[in-house]
């Protein structure tokens, strides 16, 4: 409905532009390219928070108990009396670090931003199916940011008890401070967070099965469009489990239920609690849990099929292997989610079955991974900033994705389950490929996004940073976690009074990384530079910069409501049309028809 | 406020300066007459080579590393069952290990050798349907073996014990361990978290005895709050009459529930709890037995972390979590192993459980079954009966614990001497 009002908008206004105010333009946008950006400014403003909590943290694992101004000036002294981080507030810090990573940068920013921007433009759509419901979802995301944000400024602190908030921890504020106050804005945020993102991912899922332009069948669409699909029904399948695992969460928190709460005596309080079960709460967190890894990951890996096709000027290898292990993959998410339970006392033969699935899931990967390599085999490699981005992205995948080898292994989780370990797996694998392959999407489409360009030697040095940095970062915590260190752990002193040869070792290395952290964050002022600057003042760009086959660069340059002036597209061919034999350029647009004789991929 | 001051203008004016050499670049690249989107020759060969000096950097890493910190740390497993565990884990690296620098090999080479030259087309390849076959079904058979050998390993690893086992529990709570050993008749007396008292029965032990005292210790409780509510001379804030309040009437609804165990209870099992001796600070374990380990937390969910015996397990409130190990090399064996002096197995926890976390840990020492033995057999007569009948007389009690655990490091001294 709303596309046929905005079919018949696109033909009359063509040409003049009616006024829009203020408001409606830049906030209360109903536009999916403006929505887009908003979600793309949030984002970048809480992964700075993010980042910058890691450092104060980092600070404390490699210098313990040394005092800091750094700290002191971000935390005063109730978090950081003389300048020593306080142990509650690490777990605040580690906790709202880990949430704002998965949550807000990487699902609300990543799949928010590039959905918005590209399914409408990639698939010949005037706009999203709802324009109200997007403004919606837009708005529920930056409320839940400002809640989660400020709840590192109450007297209580933030949430402490990890980016899981298993219950017990998170919902007896006898346990531990942030567990009052900071639980509670915590809880709340993420609900509205969960809003947002069902209106949202409802939305595209609408829009990518019905407002195709003609032609654009689903074996023609662009892997990201494919990627953002599959990852929008992931989202509709598993947030509403995650919403009523909080909810009744809230409920044992304010309504004295006890669905997760059982025998329990905290702070010298006899509750009353009885017959609730907390791995209730980890079976319904992780039935989002996993599925959310790769709401966080496909959306990257569609961004770099196309930068990468696009910049080695060749089709991207196995089109359809790569939709179907999409599919599998996405399937497969939701029948995993015990290989993080495997140690919690769940019936062994259980965790076996879930050994059997994890397992399976290598596979689709590793035929992406293959498939990625054979589309540079005998490119002709053009290395703009995205692309790098985009091949650091298939690196980290590989070498995160091994290592999840070993962890889904129930045999081999026994002693490596919740170690360093896991935390340099998850960054390598999640982290990294979702933030680098976010990083590429910017670089690459923000002509489309801001009409300019961004400076690419600028980009060039932030790849290289961001790259050695992450390695240098995550690769010495496998180390650390194989000798034994457990995660959200202060300092590691109590080492010291068994093991002095690894203490030795696990200091050495937490001041390397932390080196690498300090080097990697500085590394980002270039690009937050180089974003910002570009958005008002870099070169304007041309239409269609990269060469590249997609429909968004058939649109103007200048932002039109509706998007195209005039007709919509029509598409003749799949994207990947680069450098096909017997064409002049070496790539074809999707809208240009089949030359005499030429045969359909 | 004059270092914030001074960092703040120095900030300020990084920024003003790059922003000026962007101008000064832009200035040039316009002269040049080339945009922003066209990447010019010279920058896509240095990106090539970047990515060569990129492998170098990171497989050296990775050598160093691996030379310099390869297995500190995590040593040869001190149990059974860990060795085999270290076996697979050693597979499974060498598997991961050759992908790793297979695939990113193949990754860096390829960016490296097919950089744009002038004049050069790419070759379109869109599938190939045997290649494709060929990495799906490559994968599939390695994972195959990988889940075979893992599941052996796992059912193995969490199987039932031996009947004979010895049957220890370990209880957690925010922020240490206590572990009980069942005593003679190598069974666990059964507990009740509502018993729990920390003068006399930390653990919540079940008896006919415990439950009188439990329910002693409530009515006084709640004839102390009472009193204070009833009492008018005291002037209270109405929110703490109100916690009051709260206080009491949960406290009676405790007490109905020990009232009702009371009845039902029947005391023919009461001296599988007698028997149990309770052992603060550490552990003590007897090489080549196998041990049944129960697990039970009072408060939040923490996690039974052994490194050096490979096991673990997560302890949570209204539940028992169980596993077994044999440990298979004594604490002096181990120092001599790893050449350190005062190296000693560990129990630590490894779930997140509030603020002093990361300092909830339990020694434990691994000895012969004859130090073992001698050790024992004096621990042994400090059974819960002992504990729990003595406790008005606490003194005694608390000397008792002090004086075992300072007892630890004689008898592994004395069993490392024995070694050397
Ligand atoms: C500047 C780069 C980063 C650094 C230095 C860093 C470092 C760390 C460290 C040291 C921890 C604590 C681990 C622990 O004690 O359990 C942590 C936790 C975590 N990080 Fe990062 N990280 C970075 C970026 C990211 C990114 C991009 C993500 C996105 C997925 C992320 C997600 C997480 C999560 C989910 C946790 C777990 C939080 C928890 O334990 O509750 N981090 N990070
Ligand atoms: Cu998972
Ligand atoms: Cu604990």
């Amino acid at each position: 409905m709303a596309a046929v009002s905005h079919e018949a908008h696109g033909h009359n206004d063509h040409g003049h532009h009616h006024e829009e105010s203020f408001v409606s333009k830049y906030i209360f946008s109903h536009d999916h390219k403006m929505i887009g950006k908003q979600f793309l400014i949030t984002a970048v403003f809480m992964g700075v928070v993010a980042m910058l909590l890691s450092i104060l943290f980092r600070i404390q694992l490699a210098w313990p108990g040394e005092s800091s101004d750094f700290l002191s000036f971000f935390l005063g002294e109730q978090w950081a009396p003389e300048g020593v981080l306080s142990e509650d507030m690490y777990l605040g810090l580690v906790t709202i670090h880990g949430t704002i990573m998965v949550f807000f940068l990487l699902t609300g920013g990543l799949s928010g931003t590039f959905s918005n921007i590209l399914i409408p433009l990639q698939l010949g759509a005037r706009d999203m199916a709802s324009g109200f419901l997007n403004m919606l979802s837009y708005w529920f995301f930056a409320l839940s940011s400002l809640l989660m944000f400020s709840s590192l400024f109450i007297e209580s602190g933030p949430a402490m008890a990890g980016w899981t908030i298993y219950p017990p921890l998170s919902a007896l504020p006898q346990a531990i401070s942030g567990s009052g106050l900071g639980m509670t804005l915590w809880l709340f945020s993420m609900v509205i967070f969960i809003a947002g993102s069902l209106i949202g991912s409802l939305n595209y899922i609408v829009t990518v099965l019905n407002l195709r332009t003609k032609g654009m069948t689903m074996t023609r669409m662009p892997l990201t469009v494919w990627a953002f699909f599959v990852t929008a029904i992931l989202g509709v399948l598993s947030f509403p489990v995650l919403l009523s695992g909080s909810l009744l969460l809230v409920m044992d928190r304010l309504a004295g239920t006890s669905f997760y709460l059982s025998d329990i005596i905290v702070g010298g309080e006899m509750l009353t609690n009885t017959g609730g079960s907390p791995i209730l709460f980890q079976h319904l967190f992780w039935f989002l849990g996993h599925p959310e890894v790769y709401i966080v990951l496909l959306p990257a890996l569609g961004l770099s099929s196309e930068i990468i096709s696009t910049n080695s000027r060749k089709p991207i290898f196995g089109y359809r292997a790569m939709i179907g292990s999409i599919l599998a993959i996405g399937f497969l998410s939701f029948i995993v989610w015990g290989h993080h339970m495997f140690v919690t006392g769940m019936n062994p033969f259980l965790g076996s079955v879930f050994v059997f699935t994890t397992l399976l899931i290598a596979i689709p990967s590793a035929v992406k991974v293959f498939n990625y390599i054979t589309t540079l085999w005998r490119g002709s490699i053009v290395f703009t900033p995205a692309m790098l981005f985009a091949i650091g992205l298939v690196s980290t995948f590989i070498t995160g994705g091994v290592t999840g080898i070993i962890l889904a292994d129930s045999a081999l989780d026994i002693t490596t389950h919740d170690t360093y370990f896991v935390v340099a797996h998850f960054h390598i694998v999640m982290g990294m490929s979702a933030v680098l392959g976010m990083f590429a999407g910017v670089y690459h489409w923000f002509p489309k996004m801001y009409g300019r360009m961004m400076n690419t030697r600028l980009g060039f040095v932030h790849f290289w940073i961001t790259l050695i940095g992450a390695y240098g970062v995550f690769f010495p915590m496998h180390f650390v976690g194989l000798a034994g260190a457990p995660r959200r752990y202060y300092d590691y002193s109590v080492y010291a009074n068994f093991d002095g040869d690894s203490y030795a070792m696990i200091m050495d290395l937490n001041v390397i990384v932390t080196m690498f952290a300090i080097f990697a964050a500085l590394g980002q002022l270039l690009f937050l530079f180089n974003f910002f600057y570009s958005i008002y003042r870099g070169p304007r760009s041309v239409q269609n910069p990269w060469k590249s086959n997609t429909l968004e660069w058939t649109t103007p340059v200048e932002h039109i409501h509706g998007n195209w002036p005039g007709e919509l597209p029509t598409v003749h061919r799949w994207p990947y049309d680069y450098s096909k034999p017997g064409a002049e350029d070496d790539f074809i647009p999707q809208n240009v028809p089949l030359a005499d004789g030429e045969e359909e991929h | 406020m004059v270092t914030k001051l001074i960092t703040l203008g120095v900030i300020v004016l990084g920024v003003i300066a790059l922003a000026q050499l962007m101008r000064i670049y832009e200035l040039t690249s316009k002269l040049r007459k080339t945009g922003e989107h066209e990447i010019s020759n010279r920058d896509n060969k240095i990106n090539a080579k970047l990515w060569v000096a990129f492998m170098v950097f990171l497989y050296a890493g990775f050598f160093w590393l691996m030379l310099e910190y390869g297995w500190t740390g995590r040593g040869d497993a001190a149990s059974v069952h860990g060795a085999n565990l270290d076996w697979l884990l050693n597979l499974n690296f060498v598997i991961i290990i050759a992908v790793f620098f297979l695939t990113n090999t193949l990754l860096f080479m390829f960016s490296y050798k097919y950089v744009k030259e002038p004049g050069v087309k790419a070759f379109y390849y869109p599938h190939n349907n045997k290649l494709e076959m060929l990495w799906t079904v490559v994968p599939a058979c390695v994972l195959a073996v990988i889940i075979i050998l893992g599941l052996q390993s796992w059912t193995d690893a969490t199987g039932k014990s031996k009947p004979e086992a010895i049957r220890v529990e370990l209880f957690s709570k925010q922020f240490d361990w206590t572990a009980r050993y069942s005593g003679e008749d190598n069974t666990l007396g059964r507990h009740d978290y509502k018993l729990t008292n920390d003068e006399n029965n930390p653990l919540g032990l079940l008896t006919a005895e415990t439950i009188k005292s439990a329910i002693e210790n409530m009515e006084a409780s709640m004839d102390a709050i009472e009193s204070e509510l009833n009492n008018d001379s005291i002037m209270m804030v109405p929110k703490d009459r109100a916690s009051k309040e709260t206080d009491l009437s949960r406290k009676s609804r405790l007490i109905r529930l020990l009232h009702q165990m009371e009845g039902r209870h029947d005391a023919k099992n009461d001296n599988q709890v007698y028997d149990d001796v309770i052992q603060t600070d550490t552990l003590y374990l007897c090489k080549g037995k196998e041990y049944e380990f129960n697990f039970r937390s009072k408060d939040v969910i923490h996690s039974a972390y052994f490194p050096h015996f490979r096991a673990q397990i997560n302890t949570v409130p209204g539940m028992v979590t169980r596993f077994k190990f044999i440990p298979s090399k004594t604490t002096a064996e181990m120092r001599v192993e790893r050449m350190q002096e005062d190296f000693n197995f560990i129990l630590m926890c490894n779930k997140i459980c509030g603020g002093a976390h990361y300092k909830m840990k339990m020694m434990v020492v691994v000895m012969e079954e004859e130090d073992y033995n001698n050790w024992w057999d004096a621990k042994k007569k400090m059974t819960f009966r002992s504990t729990f009948f003595a406790s008005d007389d606490s003194e005694t009690a608390s000397g008792e614990e002090s004086m075992t655990s300072t007892d630890s490091n004689a008898l592994v001294d004395s069993t490392a001497t024995a070694m050397n």
